[in-house]
């Protein structure tokens, strides 16, 4: 049996606490985020109705950034499974803003393209461009955009329900503006100029 | 008479137009009179708040701020992702002044100010309730849904999080169980109450969505409901639109419908089915509705086949031992 001395211990200790991954994400979240205050119960996890989607469950996650480990939080797919149920949030003993924390992170792999799969995120950037072209979402450009990039296939078999909703009046062809689209962009454009740190 | 501001939200002019048109139906006889927010904008839905904070709180804002002008302190909505998010801007806006400045700040730039907390964002469902009244809504029922076997799906952005304490349990609320009583409905015990409908996820992840629209449709099949009621569009759509190809996914054959609660109001209060957008269904409610010798108006066109569809590729990861693992990972 080898022994160690506290010293030899001490040298092998290469991960100094670097808590600096935890406070970002914390002060990037809207609101209040108490992610410093996860005590690993793993209540988010076992409640979690995707979480056998999930890369790491949201306590992993959790552990993870406070383990400073940026890249294989950012690549997970844990944030982009995530389907903002909330039920997370009301079990949290400690008031984790878990959701919110959920799109700190798919905000943060965007910006540092460090996501792995390009359906969600790219089905996020066509509905914000919709939205910031005419200030109302436009189902019918969204999903003709989206299924022909991701999903040719699936799209041909939802053809039926397409039509369905087309012409049960439930999806229009024509896109809705809102008249203040000038005030909107200017108020974007600026939005756009700040962040939460 | 009370007076709300309504912000109805996008999908009330498109797939959520039966929720729409049975709203504007039984506001007038229940005493609700809505005030649209003028020029309102997309509230971001679950997309914007996943891609840049401040722009996505600004959009939710610039309602909030067309809303204070209204002279109005109520809002109203009837979408639950649209009453999250604006209660969820207000909430967060206050909690953090930071994020409230720097929101003000972009704002302005479009001459507008929101003064954090000077609004009280309400759903509809918890105006019916706690304005209106049971005893009211009672007392205007004509034709009672008796028979009529009802799954009481509240899904998750109206109970959860939950930020002004408003609704009775965040995982167990009674307000829809309340409401379909007081129409005479059936209100069977319905385990999915409060649970995901899969969200955005039919697009972007299929696999985990239809898995979640799966578990809803068959709590309420066990359940032996004749429908599922819902106050959301989202959920309308997953369960409604996406039940045929949950159902090619599984090799099921559910045929659960789903409508909105204001249709089954409406109907209590002896509307028409034609008045209040039955009919615009994918599953139909034709079987359901006829338990309570009510008639649909006839689909123009021929409603698409469960079965129909091609294979379903997935955005996520392919997954080829997918159902096994479900099936594992479910009993663990
Ligand atoms: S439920 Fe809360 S405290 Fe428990 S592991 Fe999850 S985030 Fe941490
Ligand atoms: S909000 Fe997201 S992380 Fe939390 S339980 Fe729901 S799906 Fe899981």
């Amino acid at each position: 049996m080898p022994t160690m001395t506290d010293e030899q211990v001490r040298a092998h200790l290469t991960h100094e606490e670097d808590l600096s991954l935890l406070h970002e994400v914390s002060m990037k979240t809207a609101g209040v985020s108490r992610l410093e205050m996860c005590i690993q119960c793993g209540s988010c996890g076992g409640s979690c109705p995707s979480g056998m989607d999930m890369d790491h469950t949201p306590r992993m996650v959790f552990a993870m950034l406070r383990a400073g480990m940026r890249d294989e939080v950012l690549q997970s797919n844990t944030p982009w499974v995530c389907v903002s149920c909330y039920h997370c949030v009301v079990r949290c003993p400690q008031n984790v803003h878990i959701t919110d924390v959920m799109y700190t992170l798919k905000a943060m792999a965007i910006r540092e393209k460090k996501y792995r799969d390009v359906a969600a995120p790219e089905f996020a950037e066509t509905f914000v461009e919709m939205v910031e072209k005419y200030g109302r979402s436009y189902e019918f450009g969204l999903a003709t955009r989206h299924y022909l990039k991701h999903a040719p296939l699936r799209m041909v078999g939802m053809a039926a329900m397409g039509l369905g909703m087309l012409r049960k009046g439930r999806m229009s062809m024509k896109p809705r503006t809102i008249k203040g689209m000038d005030q909107l962009t200017a108020i974007l454009n600026k939005a756009k100029e700040m962040e939460l740190t | 008479m009370s007076a709300y501001t309504f912000y109805p939200g996008c999908a009330m002019e498109s797939n959520a137009k039966a929720y729409y048109t049975s709203l504007m139906a039984v506001a007038k006889p229940l005493g609700i009179n809505l005030e649209e927010i003028e020029d309102w904008n997309c509230c971001g839905a679950t997309e914007y708040v996943g891609m840049n904070l401040i722009p996505a709180y600004s959009l939710i804002a610039r309602n909030l701020a067309l809303a204070a002008k209204m002279g109005n302190k109520t809002v109203l909505s009837p979408c639950s992702a649209c009453y999250l998010n604006l209660a969820k801007a207000d909430h967060y806006m206050t909690e953090r002044p930071a994020l409230g400045e720097k929101v003000n700040e972009a704002l302005a730039a479009g001459g507008l100010h929101y003064q954090p907390g000077s609004l009280d964002i309400r759903h509809l469902l918890d105006v019916l309730i706690n304005d209106i009244g049971l005893d009211n809504l009672k007392a205007k029922v004509v034709r009672p849904l008796k028979g009529l076997r009802v799954a009481p799906y509240m899904g998750c952005m109206v109970p959860r999080p939950d930020y002004n304490n408003r609704w009775s349990d965040a995982e167990h609320p009674v307000e829809l169980v309340e409401v379909l009583q007081a129409i005479g409905a059936e209100v069977v015990d319905f385990p999915g109450a409060a649970t995901c409908c899969g969200g955005h996820m039919t697009q972007i992840g299929p696999e985990t969505a239809f898995e979640l629209i799966r578990r809803l449709i068959s709590s309420a099949e066990r359940s032996q409901a004749d429908i599922m009621v819902t106050v959301c569009p989202m959920c309308q759509v997953n369960v409604d639109a996406y039940q045929g190809e949950t159902n090619r996914h599984f090799g099921t054959n559910y045929q659960m419908p789903i409508v909105f609660f204001t249709q089954l109001v409406g109907l209590a209060l002896g509307f028409p089915p034609d008045k209040l957008g039955f009919g615009t269904e994918i599953t139909s409610t034709e079987k359901a509705l006829a338990r309570i010798g009510v008639d649909i108006p006839k689909p123009t066109e021929d409603t698409p086949h469960k079965q129909a569809g091609l294979p379903m590729p997935s955005c996520l990861r392919k997954n080829a031992k997918g159902k096994v693992q479900h099936a594992e990972k479910e009993a663990a």
